[in-house]
């Protein structure tokens, strides 16, 4: 099946020389989740940004494959890719204050999400932007339709992001930490409807996320980021039966769980931080904090199959977590 | 013992018109909380989106005026005091370390910003207390004239906790600090709060939707519901023999890293709830899943089963008999 979204060597550059995104390959199909997951800085919003053709001045993108469905979007005018944008094809940004306008309410921001797209009068906008809200929990919609940004809690202004980036029904949602200023209980109902529209409507979901009991319980595909790598790529079963890349495995390890930590003893992280990533890098981007790092990985990483649809970026061979654990 | 911090009867309204129509809407988004804590304790805060937990956090900072109530820090009444007084005892670190730091300034004046404030310090010994803070807090001096966006999502975390600590307050009020930051810096900079609690005797409000980051730090739990603490306890007595429903439905809903269990259900409803609107009798009937009839009616407010605060009228202290599963 041809998927919604097809990306193949995507790279992203800024003018400093910062290396952003080195080369990042994902499909996602349609009604399936694929979640994007990595180290702070590692690249997963510019990717994202890359896609939707929305970076920053200054920064370069170029890619062997950038489609939606047939389109290819390299090849669009911003013309061509705004209409595109916020109808079939939708993003929830990671901070919802900047996406939102402080100056409006969150009904004309809500309403002309619809009525930029569709000939569709204004009240009849408004009226899907409530049903939209009370589907993502929030009640006496027409009260919050006439508040102002700085008058919503953070969550519910997290929930006005995400109806507002359904307004359209798109095919493809790029969700960029959608959930983070919810608590559990909105946020598995929110996490819910967005599977109801999977399945109703074929929605296709790449969704960003640090949140591994997300990802654990959403997606059907994982793409692992590091340093503007996807240094591991898996079905989700399989990346948490037998995470493969050193950094993969070190992710996992800090997971705490309710119930389950222990209290007294320190947190489980990965100690160091990601480098700098100039024009002239090569090598593993993990080596500084890699526990096996070797010479070699100063010059290179290669891809290897840890099983079919298992893909990751190490020298190490597939079965080295038992042949160190032997 | 004094406490460190002491909060009674504290209540928070805003007023606002109703939607088109006009009319009068009062939110009832802090709505009669009292608890205190001692030097060293730290009060995780957890409750759904909008109950009120920032709301809460401002008022007690005083960065909003309470509309009822009052906040003694050391046993001196916080509204009593001004401004340069009142930071000595209390600061915040909120959520965003992208937008809670001016992007104009170094970090050294950025953390030298409280000291300079009081007015009392030179600048040399400003200067010094800055460097100490940055080391405390795991920066090298070098960091110092860097600009914001010059540092990462993790070093602008700790910028935020020297700023706040850089006057050696008492308390410290963390709105979602780490919710911005990836599992691996997370674990850096609760082992870091964690450590400087220890050694400065700090006392925290941790605020967070982080049920796991609020087992890991907190000494006492409050669990927040429409403007109310429903359930108050020790950490350990709330993570494992959770009374109130509400709490129950919240450690149900947390997310372990376990592939194939889909999302939960944990039957609260879709009627969710209006803080303009709360509902009379317990304000979480019509979402509960074991409510009766005299729910609707009886107000469960203060109620102390067995010596904990459980604002449920069916708890009667003994032992529940359906914990909910503690994820394992
Ligand atoms: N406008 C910009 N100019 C220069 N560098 C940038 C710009 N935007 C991002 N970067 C850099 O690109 C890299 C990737 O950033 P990105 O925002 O994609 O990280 P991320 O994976 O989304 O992290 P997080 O989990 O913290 O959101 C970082 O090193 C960042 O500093
Ligand atoms: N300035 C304001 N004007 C009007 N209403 C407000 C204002 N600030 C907060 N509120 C309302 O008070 C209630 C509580 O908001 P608050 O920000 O304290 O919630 P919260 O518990 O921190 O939520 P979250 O977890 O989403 O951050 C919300 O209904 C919110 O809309
Ligand atoms: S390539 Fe080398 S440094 Fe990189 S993850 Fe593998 S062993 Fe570690
Ligand atoms: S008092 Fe009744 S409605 Fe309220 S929490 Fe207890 S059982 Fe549920
Ligand atoms: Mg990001
Ligand atoms: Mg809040």
């Amino acid at each position: 099946m041809k998927p919604v979204l097809e990306v193949a060597n995507l790279r992203v550059s800024f003018a400093s020389g910062t290396r952003a995104v080195r080369g990042i390959s994902l499909a996602v199909q349609r009604g399936e989740t694929h979640c994007l997951v990595g180290e702070s800085g590692c690249g997963k919003s510019v990717s994202s940004l890359a896609i939707m053709n929305l970076l920053a001045r200054g920064a370069t993108r170029s890619a062997d494959i950038l489609r939606f469905h047939d389109t290819d979007l390299l090849k669009l005018t911003e013309r061509q890719m705004a209409q595109l944008r916020g109808d079939k094809l939708a993003m929830i940004f990671q901070e919802p204050m900047t996406s939102l306008n402080p100056a409006y309410t969150i009904g004309s921001q809500m309403a002309e999400a619809l009525t930029r797209h569709r000939r569709i009068s204004r009240a009849k906008a408004l009226d899907r932007a409530a049903e939209l809200l009370e589907r993502v929990g929030i009640t006496a919609p027409g009260m919050r339709l006439a508040q102002y940004p700085h008058q919503l809690s953070g969550g519910l202004r997290q929930r006005v992001m995400i109806a507002m980036a359904l307004m359209c029904d798109p095919e493809l949602l790029i969700a960029d930490e959608p959930t983070t200023a919810l608590d559990v209980t909105v946020q598995a109902q929110i996490l819910r409807l967005l599977q109801t529209l999977q399945r109703e409507l074929g929605l296709a979901l790449l969704l960003i996320t640090h949140d591994l009991g997300i990802v654990a319980r959403m997606a059907q595909r994982v793409s692992v980021m590091y340093a503007g790598e996807v240094v591991e790529s898996a079905s989700a079963e399989a990346l948490f039966a037998r995470p493969t890349h050193p950094y993969t495995r070190g992710l996992l390890e800090c997971i705490p769980i309710p119930g389950a930590s222990r209290r007294d003893a320190p947190l489980g992280s990965i100690p160091g931080v990601v480098p700098r990533i100039g024009p002239d890098f090569k090598g593993c981007g993990f080596r500084d904090r890699c526990a096996h790092a070797a010479p070699i990985c100063a010059e290179m990483a290669p891809l290897q199959h840890a099983a079919p649809n298992h893909d990751y970026l190490c020298r190490l061979p597939p079965d080295w977590p038992e042949a160190a654990a032997a | 013992m004094s406490a460190a911090i002491e909060v009674r009867g504290l209540r928070r309204v805003f007023r606002g018109r109703t939607g088109m129509f006009g009319g009068e809407r009062v939110v009832r988004a802090v709505d009669g909380i009292g608890f205190s804590l001692a030097a060293g304790d730290v009060l995780g805060i957890v409750g759904e989106s909008g109950c009120g937990k920032s709301t809460l956090g401002r008022v007690i900072m005083g960065l909003l005026p309470p509309s009822e109530g009052e906040v003694l820090v050391d046993g001196k009444r916080l509204d009593t005091l001004d401004r340069r007084s009142r930071a000595r005892l209390i600061q915040p670190v909120f959520q965003d370390p992208f937008s809670s730091l001016n992007p104009r300034h170094t970090i050294e004046q950025i953390v030298g910003l409280p000291l300079a404030a009081q007015g009392d310090v030179t600048g040399r010994q400003r200067r010094e207390r800055v460097m100490e803070m940055l080391s405390r807090v795991g920066l090298s001096a070098e960091m110092a004239s860097r600009m914001p966006a010059q540092l990462s999502g993790g070093q602008r975390q700790r910028v935020a906790i020297a700023r706040a600590l850089v006057l050696r307050p008492r308390i410290v009020v963390c709105d979602e600090p780490t919710s911005a930051l990836d599992v691996s810096v997370q674990a850096q900079i609760l082992n870091l709060l964690a450590e400087l609690r220890r050694e400065l005797g700090l006392t925290y409000l941790f605020i967070s939707h982080n049920l796991a980051v609020v087992e890991h730090i907190a000494t006492e739990v409050a669990v927040m519901y429409l403007g109310r603490f429903v359930e108050q306890a020790p950490v350990d007595d709330l993570f494992r023999a959770p009374q109130h429903p509400y709490t129950r439905a919240l450690l149900a809903s947390v997310l372990t890293p376990e592939p194939g269990l889909g999302i939960p259900d944990v039957g609260l409803g879709e009627s969710y709830p209006d803080p303009a609107n709360i509902p009379p009798g317990c304000r979480f009937h019509p979402r509960c899943p074991i409510a009766e009839a005299r729910c609707q009616t009886e107000s469960p407010e203060g109620r102390r089963p067995g010596g904990r605060l459980v604002e449920c009228l069916l708890v009667d202290g003994q032992a529940v008999s359906d914990p909910v599963r503690v994820p394992a």
